[in-house]
């Protein structure tokens, strides 16, 4: 590839979308979860700034920049001020290789919707940089200096060594069903029809991989970092202000992400029943692609938000179950499934059925070990109840003489 | 001793009641897959979501209805000549338990034929209304239903000096809320105090205060 004008105008322009769409994107989808929100709860939501409170993300956005900065005399201030835009340069960089509208899987082709189209290690390149963005939370955290920041840090830092696994488990059948990390490939893979789409295929890995990507994104039931009822905040109680605002926009850039991810990855990408095959030149359908890509994007995000007021908050014990008891030997499985029909030459559609039989199976092993450990504490509380009825009558004995 | 004493009058219940045994619940195959009930939970936001149903009420635009009972800001009545109701005995500001009304009572001109009915009225009448608590006790105290309380309850100011309401406020109030239509609820409903009859014997104002009030919701 070579260095001159017609390679670099759009990578300047696909940068510049980027650097610019995402802060707005952050706002207003700030006001969107308010607005579903309210909706969710029978209530009607910021409805006073602008025409059906359309404003309200300008005036939030003005309002916290406007802020007073309140840095506490107990910090470590070069940490301090460091860590937000870690998270935030990081949750960026992922976005690096993950194209935003229609990319060609042959980079030398047109205007590409992906800063940095062609990249082989594409998927790797995303886990890699998106798991750094746990530095800025861990780093601000602890430079906050105060126990409930440190208690988010740590949690964070669990959370993310323990989701990481299950969410790398979960592309990996994807990753050698396409034979490629590059996420263009990816998802011109899925371009013949609905049926190719790697939903169908890898339905448990597409449950997995929303699943651990919730708990890397930080977002409700996975928020047990910044979780405001037992830690006041979490990593961020010290932050205000503009730095404050980094971190969120660090979250949102990393949901962004993950929207973008499940719908390439899993959701067929800008393929849809009537638009398959490869991105062609024909401009009225490059806009329709885009439309379908940011239509399951919206999907995707939607479904967030509606988890986000639908569960509660796991518990710390929980989470790690989940995580380790759960998703990584249900990863490790998918994956041996996935390796056994790729070696035997076995048609792809046998790993559907495989994947929901893995899950029932899961199911039942859960259902029958959560009924023995009821049953067994069961059994235990009857043996301690004849305990304190042993105790309680040689007291009255006791009293009685 | 004492601890048979304890035996007799509370006979310890069985240890099998004393101590209350949680046992884990037992969960079967659809809720060992979690993602049916998953999809249960976001049917119900779901169906919450579309519902388009909202119990916020648009306060500044939209207000409550305030219950007739309702204790907020006082008046000072008028009688049928415009004058102050109040005939200063101060039974208000005995019964006040916040030490909140500060009344300055005065001599009548026996002279004057506007005033040959009444010995006393009040030259200032201030109730600080920070440091009131809205019990009522002065309304139920008033002999001649001088005082009331309005239902007013969105009152603010900027300085504390601005919330001690005198004289003057006070019966303003009374004018603003009589046009109003809120009619506050008497002590003695639709009859008023035996001093507060006027020199003709009429009842001064509004002896049926239902009606009023229907009138004013209707008009």
């Amino acid at each position: 590839m070579t260095w001159n004008w017609q390679t670099i105008w759009p990578l300047l322009v696909a940068i510049g979308i980027v650097l610019a769409v995402v802060p707005i994107l952050g706002l207003y989808l700030t006001f969107i979860e308010r607005k579903v929100a309210a909706w969710i709860q029978d209530r009607v939501g910021p409805n006073r700034v602008g025409p059906w409170g359309l404003l309200q993300a300008v005036a939030d956005g003005i309002k916290i920049f406007l802020k007073e900065q309140v840095i506490p005399d107990h910090v470590f201030k070069t940490v301090y001020f460091f860590a937000p835009t870690i998270g935030l340069i990081c949750a960026m960089l992922s976005l690096a290789v993950i194209p935003f509208g229609p990319a060609n899987a042959n980079p030398t082709e047109g205007f590409r919707a992906i800063i940095a189209p062609g990249v082989d290690i594409g998927i790797l390149f995303v886990m890699g940089i998106s798991s750094l963005s746990a530095y800025g939370i861990i780093l601000g955290g602890w430079a906050s200096n105060n126990k409930y920041s440190l208690y988010g840090a740590v949690r964070s830092c669990a959370q993310f060594v323990s989701y990481e696994i299950p969410l790398g488990l979960s592309l990996l059948g994807v990753i050698m069903i396409t034979g490629s990390l590059n996420i263009e490939k990816i998802v011109a893979a899925q371009g013949d029809g609905i049926a190719n789409w790697n939903l169908w295929w890898q339905p448990l890995a597409a449950i997995m991989f929303f699943t651990a990507a919730l708990a890397e994104t930080n977002r409700l039931p996975f928020d047990l970092p910044e979780c405001e009822q037992e830690l006041v905040g979490g990593f961020h109680t010290e932050y205000s202000g503009i730095k404050f605002v980094l971190f969120f926009l660090a979250e949102y850039t990393h949901v962004v992400a993950v929207c973008f991810l499940t719908a390439l990855l899993f959701l067929g990408g800008w393929h849809f029943p009537g638009l398959t095959g490869a991105v062609d030149s024909s401009i009225g359908t490059y806009l329709l692609r885009w439309l379908v890509l940011l239509a399951k994007v919206g999907f995707v995000f939607a479904v967030i938000v509606q988890l986000r007021w639908t569960l509660p908050r796991f518990r710390f014990d929980q989470l790690m179950g989940l995580a380790w008891c759960g998703l990584i030997p249900l990863g490790l499985a998918n994956f041996l499934g996935v390796v056994v029909v790729l070696s035997l030459g076995l048609p792809a559609w046998t790993l559907a059925p495989y994947s929901i039989g893995l899950l029932f199976f899961s199911a039942a092993i859960n259902a029958r070990q959560v009924t023995r450990r009821a049953k067994e504490l069961a059994a235990r509380s009857v043996v301690q109840s004849s305990v304190v009825a042993g105790v309680k009558r040689s007291g009255n004995v006791q009293a009685a003489s | 001793m004492s601890d048979a004493k304890n035996e007799a009058t509370q006979p310890s219940p069985s240890p099998k009641k004393q101590v209350k045994w949680a046992d884990p619940p037992q969960i079967g195959f659809m809720e060992a897959l979690y993602l049916p009930a998953i999809a249960q939970g976001i049917a119900t936001t779901v169906k919450h979501m579309v519902s388009g149903k909202s119990t916020t009420r648009q306060y500044p635009e939209v207000k409550p209805t305030i219950p007739a009972n309702y204790r907020g800001v006082h008046r000072l009545n008028r009688d049928d000549k415009g004058r102050v109701k109040c005939v200063a005995c101060f039974l208000c500001q005995t019964a006040c338990p916040a030490d909140c009304i500060k009344i300055e009572a005065t001599a009548t001109d026996k002279n004057d034929p506007e005033w040959k009915d009444r010995d006393k009225y009040p030259a200032t009448f201030v109730i600080d209304e920070l440091r009131c608590i809205y019990c009522g006790m002065c309304e139920e105290a008033c002999p001649v239903d001088a005082i009331e309380l309005t239902s007013i309850y969105d009152l603010t100011g900027l300085s504390r000096e601005e919330m001690l309401f005198d004289k003057e406020k006070l019966l303003s109030v009374y004018d603003e809320t009589l046009q109003a239509g809120h009619d506050p609820v008497r002590t003695r409903r639709g009859e008023l105090g035996p001093a507060s009859e006027s020199a003709s014997g009429a009842i001064p104002t509004k002896s049926k205060p239902e009606q009023t009030k229907g009138e004013a919701r209707h008009g």
